[in-house]
């Protein structure tokens, strides 16, 4: 949903964006060229149709000159015949035009969004900290139909239109050029106008598109904080919120309902005063013997037919620069250069030895690094656990192992392989991260348990479960096919934390990271996870960040990060006796008075 | 806590498609109540919508009547050689009819519009208003994905229906009805023939009417699961990618996506079919009346004009047809959504207003469960008979394990629900005759779930109390140990939190919203795990101010860390719903109890 004080939107800023062209557009053609006969097809049957609707009245003017007017008996019948085959082919080649067109234009649609998709998936956390997922989204659908409309077919009526337009007044203007004339001139305020209340009318439609954003955001703030609203009884004050926006877009709207009128109304007059004057002056010419009757009858059709082809141009149009808008924000995804892809090497059979060496880690644009020169040696099988207060960097570190962030200084490695050298898969496999607030997705326990190793045996997963103290999956209504909820929301934060777990050390992978993984544990089952944890981690190589005392005695030794580097390293009761700072950080009663420690 | 035992598999009729016939009846009526509910308050503006649109399709009506006139009583005696005042007449007349047409047409879209989008904005704030009302267990239940969906897709698809559906559907009828009287006006013989094809024509809509509600259904479905897991996998990204499930949900995608462009597909070839099908039997029509008509003006039974007029009315007579499947498009996703809408609205809030609040003056925070008994789903107790007293200003904490009910105790306190038995009281008043806002002013909760509005931080540490000075919100924050880091941030208090507080760690989520109750200065403070994403120090930090903010007010603490219940003057501990144990916390100590074991557990876990 967007939102505008949020400035990680400002790719959508205009004057962030980037020259609207036909370029990006252009670019999406390549979807279509598995489709190039059918679409040759559907645009032949396309032009085929129009002549053969052109055609009708014409053949109505010879019924009306020959046979009506003249009394040629022996006419009527061919004729009448022709117009039906006529209308008859027209509609048959609508027909084609429109089925050809289906599979092609949905076919395209298609292809972009796995392709978005499949870009979106290799692109690195940092691009998707900074975008919101409803922007994505929109890219993903409303762009994508936008382009696949005018594809479809607006750009095929731009061209037919035009062609139909030019077409139809060459024959008026052969049938009685001072008629024919006259309707030309006709269709000329007509487009002007059209174009004219294009540009408007988009201008207040995205109004009324941004303002809509504006109130999702509200109506998304006031769903998803409902807990929050209700207990400070705040529900007023956001429905004045809500309600100021609501308006703003009743009155956008109201705005746009007036400028549609009157053009809606402009586009009916127009042919219709039209009509009046043909019918006048082709009166004139009939009476004066210079145009004949049936003739006049097929200009009166012509100039109705005429009517759509002239207004949709504006419409199409817009379309069109819609469709670009649209291609340029799909493209500008798709364009995005995955600064994390993987190397070529693979460990064959890890070890585990982690090493940090002279890492720094700088967010793009920032003035001080999160992390700088970090050193840190945690040998195969070994447990290092991380403690720092908040806002030291610790989550940050973590992330730099499986390379959800990339270091900007130094490197990590694993087994003295960069793990910039090595394949996506095959560190990731090595590595397995816990974070502090659990990702679970709306399906079965198993599958997001399994989440990265979906061929795992039903021992594996039990054995996961039973580690992270996660059993209760089991009695779940459908058992381990449960489907969790949207967010997994039906699960208290423990439960989705003790899942998590189980999906980190299923398959009991060589590198374990846990970020802060027992925040949400009641102190019995921490005891209990924390037993479990030590067998995996006995013969894993562990990193864990931890706030508590109990989960840093999982550790073999501690690293405690104070502003973004390792201010010291040893075990655990070393630096509680020998560092104060450690010791403020993490012993519970440090500087209770004696009368709150006794309790 | 309870809610593992919630609804798995979706939720009531809404998300199934397959409901029996009956039901269908009942949301069709429902439907109906709230859309009549709608118009009413326009019933005036709509009688006044209908004589304008008359006039308007009238007057469109007459054109091509006007026309014929123009050439069987215009031309033609003037090729007879008599003057062209008739023509001119005529041709005045047209222009007469456009304008009038004109008018009352911008007369009646201006006049449509306005009352389509009055209709939204009531729509709009009585659906927020009334989600807002609605309990959280209903919350809980429903998600936040779909009060989102409700109120901006659902609505939308109403828009689009007041939009532009109402004025195609009105406008295409009566053309329909108008342009058969005048064919059989002009001629009864040429018009039955020109009308023949309409049993055809309907029986064809019906068809596809009813082929394109299927397909239509089965596009949206398949287009939310798209949305669904396009959304659910950008917000999990980060677990997507530490675990490498990107093939297999590309795989997903894929599949989910074709299931969606066959959806897609389907709804085009209907369309495919129809849209030319309607335009056959138009142009066959248009073939027979040409030629039974030119026939009939052989004879001499009709005139030119005639002819000409029969050809100008049947192009507008098949080209709404059209529209008004069009319309039937809009007008089922507009019904879908009408449905779900009627449906909300219809729940009653599970913890209704009071029809007559007490106003207590003073608020002094003692609370009493009054034989209370308490349950999420009938027949599986949460909370057993309970019976408590805390007097005013006591601090009060409650253990024990997972799902034991401490959740529930504070739930009821602050009437998030309502007891299925007994009262809960606040000062001897039951909280069911408090009004809401009286309520919350004097009873707030923080939860480890620490939402933070888009804003300034100080916009939300002032969230309870908006007209907070600015040294109030930093005395707040300053008192709970936020002060340093917020100071800290580029803008300090006036620092955007970004989306949902994004740019903050959980633990500093966690101090803003401890400022926040803090500075709404409630008489019932009650904490619920609120220090879990706190480190040792900020923990310590915030018990530091807990002591003096807790000292002239009623508390009651949640904890799994039993640290944080050091600073209580008495210990509940709770387990399957009852209180087990109930004592200052040295002497529970000393009993060797429950809390005594878990005490000593604590003690050895920070050892």
């Amino acid at each position: 949903m967007p939102s505008d004080d949020d400035p990680a939107l400002s790719q959508d800023d205009p004057e962030h964006a980037r020259q609207v062209s036909w370029h990006a557009l252009w670019r999406l053609k390549s979807y279509l060229s598995p489709y190039r006969r059918v679409l040759a097809v559907s645009w032949v049957a396309a032009a085929l149709g129009i002549a053969a609707g052109t055609a009708v009245p014409l053949v109505g003017k010879q019924i009306i000159d020959g046979p009506v007017t003249h009394g040629d008996r022996g006419a009527l019948l061919p004729l009448g015949l022709l117009a039906l085959g006529l209308g008859v082919a027209e509609a048959v080649l609508i027909f084609v035009r429109r089925w050809s067109q289906a599979s092609p234009v949905i076919g395209l649609e298609t292809a972009i969004r796995d392709d978005l998709y499949r870009h979106l998936q290799r692109l690195p956390m940092s691009f998707h900290g900074e975008w919101q997922s409803g922007q994505l989204l929109s890219r993903a659908t409303t762009d994508l139909s936008t382009i696949r409309r005018f594809l479809g077919f607006g750009a095929l009526f731009l061209v037919m239109n035009i062609v139909q337009l030019v077409a139809v007044t060459i024959v008026l203007l052969r049938m009685y050029w001072p008629l024919g004339l006259l309707v030309a001139v006709s269709a000329v305020p007509i487009v002007i106008v059209s174009i004219r209340f294009e540009k408007r009318y988009i201008v207040i439609s995205r109004q009324v598109q941004d303002q809509q954003g504006d109130l999702a955001t509200f109506v998304e703030e006031a769903a998803v904080g409902i807990r929050t609203i209700k207990a400070f009884g705040r529900g007023g004050h956001l429905y004045d919120g809500f309600d100021v926006t609501a308006r703003r877009i009743h009155r956008t709207s109201l705005a746009k309902v007036r400028l549609a009128s009157r053009f809606f109304t402009f586009l009916e007059v127009v042919p219709n005063v039209t009509l009046a004057l043909v019918v006048l002056v082709g009166a004139l010419a009939v009476a004066g013997g210079s145009l004949t009757l049936g003739t006049l009858v097929a200009f009166t059709t012509l100039v109705l037919q005429l009517v759509w082809p002239v207004a949709s141009l504006g419409y199409i149009l817009a379309m069109g620069q819609e469709a670009m808008t649209a291609a340029d924000r799909v493209t500008e995804v798709l364009d995005t250069v995955p600064e994390i892809t993987g190397g070529t090497r693979v460990i064959s059979a890890p070890r585990g030895h982690l090493r940090f060496e002279g890492v720094e880690f700088r967010h793009p644009g920032a003035d001080r690094p999160v992390l700088r020169d970090v050193w840190l040696d945690v040998r195969p099988g070994e447990t290092v656990a991380v403690v720092g207060a908040t806002g030291s960097g610790k989550t940050t570190l973590t992330a730099l192992v499986p390379r959800l962030l990339d270091v900007t200084g130094g490197r990590v490695t694993i087994d003295g392989h960069d793990v910039r050298d090595l394949t996506l898969p095959a560190l990731r496999s090595v590595v397995a991260t816990a974070f502090e607030e659990a990702t679970l997705f709306s399906m079965s326990v198993r599958e997001n348990v399994t989440l990265g190793r979906h061929d795992a045996t039903d021992d594996e997963v039990r054995e996961a479960l039973e580690i992270a103290q996660a059993a209760f999956a089991y009695d779940l209504p459908w058992g381990l096919d449960t489907r969790i909820g949207e967010q997994g929301m039906s699960l208290s934060g423990g439960q989705r934390q003790r899942l998590a777990l189980a999906r980190a050390v299923l398959g009991r992978p060589r590198v374990l990271v846990l970020d802060d993984t027992l925040s949400a544990l009641d102190v019995e089952t921490e005891a209990l996870v924390e037993e479990a944890l030590r067998r995996i981690l006995a013969d894993a190589t562990g990193l864990v960040v931890a706030h508590r005392a109990s989960t840093v005695l999982l550790a073999d030794r501690v690293a405690l990060l104070r502003e973004g580097t390792i201010a010291h390293v040893g075990r655990h009761h070393e630096l509680l006796a020998t560092v104060p700072e450690y010791r403020a950080l993490l012993a519970q009663d440090a500087d209770l008075d004696p009368e709150e420690a006794v309790l | 806590m309870s809610d593992t035992s919630g609804t798995w598999r979706g939720v009531a009729a809404e998300d199934n498609d397959h409901i029996p016939e009956a039901v269908s009846l009942l949301l069709r009526t429902r439907s109906r109540r709230l859309l009549g509910d709608l118009l009413r308050p326009h019933r005036a503006a709509i009688g006044l919508l209908t004589g304008v649109i008359v006039v308007s399709s009238s007057a469109g009506l007459a054109l091509p009547y006007l026309v014929k006139t123009g050439i069987d009583d215009g031309i033609v005696p003037m090729a007879d050689g008599q003057g062209p005042g008739t023509l001119l007449a005529i041709v005045a007349a047209i222009v007469g009819a456009a304008l009038l047409q004109a008018l009352t047409r911008q007369a009646f879209l201006q006049l449509s519009g306005r009352i389509g989008q009055d209709i939204l904005l009531e729509l709009r704030r009585r659906v927020f208003r009334h989600f807002q009302k609605l309990s959280l267990s209903f919350h809980e239940g429903y998600t936040s994905g779909r009060v989102i969906a409700r109120l901006t897709s659902d609505v939308e698809a109403i828009d689009e229906l007041l939009d532009s559906g109402f004025d195609g559907l009105v406008t295409a009828v009566l053309t329909l009805v108008g342009t058969a009287g005048m064919l059989l006006v002009l001629d009864v013989h040429l018009g039955l023939v020109a009308l023949v094809p309409i049993p055809v024509l309907l029986l064809f809509t019906r068809w596809f009417r009813r082929e394109s509600s299927a397909a239509y259904r089965r596009t949206r479905e398949t287009v939310a699961l798209v949305i669904v897991h396009f959304v659910e996998s950008m917000t999990g990204m980060r677990a997507v990618q530490a675990f490498r499930r990107e093939p297999r949900n590309q795989e997903i995608f894929e599949r989910l996506n074709a299931d969606y462009r066959d959806a897609n597909t389907r709804g085009a070839h209907l369309v495919a079919v129809f849209m030319p099908g309607i335009k056959l039997i138009g142009n066959v029509t248009v073939g027979l009346v040409l030629l039974y008509g030119g026939w009939l003006a052989l004879q001499g039974t009709v005139t030119v004009g005639v002819l000409a007029a029969f050809l100008l009315y049947l192009r507008q007579f098949y080209e709404p047809m059209q529209e008004i499947s069009q319309f039937y498009n809009t007008l089922q996703s507009a019904g879908a959504a009408l449905e779900k809408l009627s449906g909300v609205l219809e729940e009653a809030p599970g913890v209704p207003e009071p029809a007559r609040p007490r106003q207590p003056d003073r608020v002094r925070g003692a609370l009493r469960f009054d034989a209370v008994e308490f349950a999420y789903k009938e027949g599986l107790p949460v909370l057993a008979r309970t019976n408590l007293d805390v007097p005013a200003g006591q601090t009060l904490a409650v253990v024990g394990p997972t799902g034991a009910g401490k959740t529930t105790l504070a739930k009821l306190i602050s009437r998030f629900y309502d007891p299925i038995a007994g009262r809960v009281l606040l000062d001897g008043v039951d909280l069911r005759d408090l009004d809401e806002d009286t309520l919350r002013r004097h009873v707030v909760m923080v939860t480890q779930e620490n939402f933070l509005f888009s804003g300034t931080v100080a916009d939300n540490i002032r969230f309870g109390r908006p007209d907070a000075p600015e040294e109030a919100v930093e005395e707040a924050a300053r008192a709970i140990g936020a002060h340093d880091f917020i100071a800290a941030m580029p803008d300090g208090y006036r620092t955007q939190v970004g989306k949902r507080g994004g740019r903050m760690s959980a633990g500093q989520r966690q101090l803003v919203a401890f400022a926040r109750a803090f500075l709404a200065d409630p008489a019932v403070l009650i904490l619920d795990e609120a220090t879990s994403s706190l480190d040792v120090p900020s923990e310590r930090m915030v018990q530091r101010a807990l002591r003096t903010i807790l000292a002239d007010r009623t508390a009651l603490i949640i904890a799994h860390r039993l640290s944080t219940v050091e600073i209580a003057d008495r210990v509940l501990v709770v387990e399957s719903g009852r209180i087990v144990e109930d004592g200052p916390p040295d002497r529970l100590v000393a009993d060797a109890g429950r809390f005594a074991r878990l005490h000593r557990a604590w003690i050895d876990s920070v050892a």
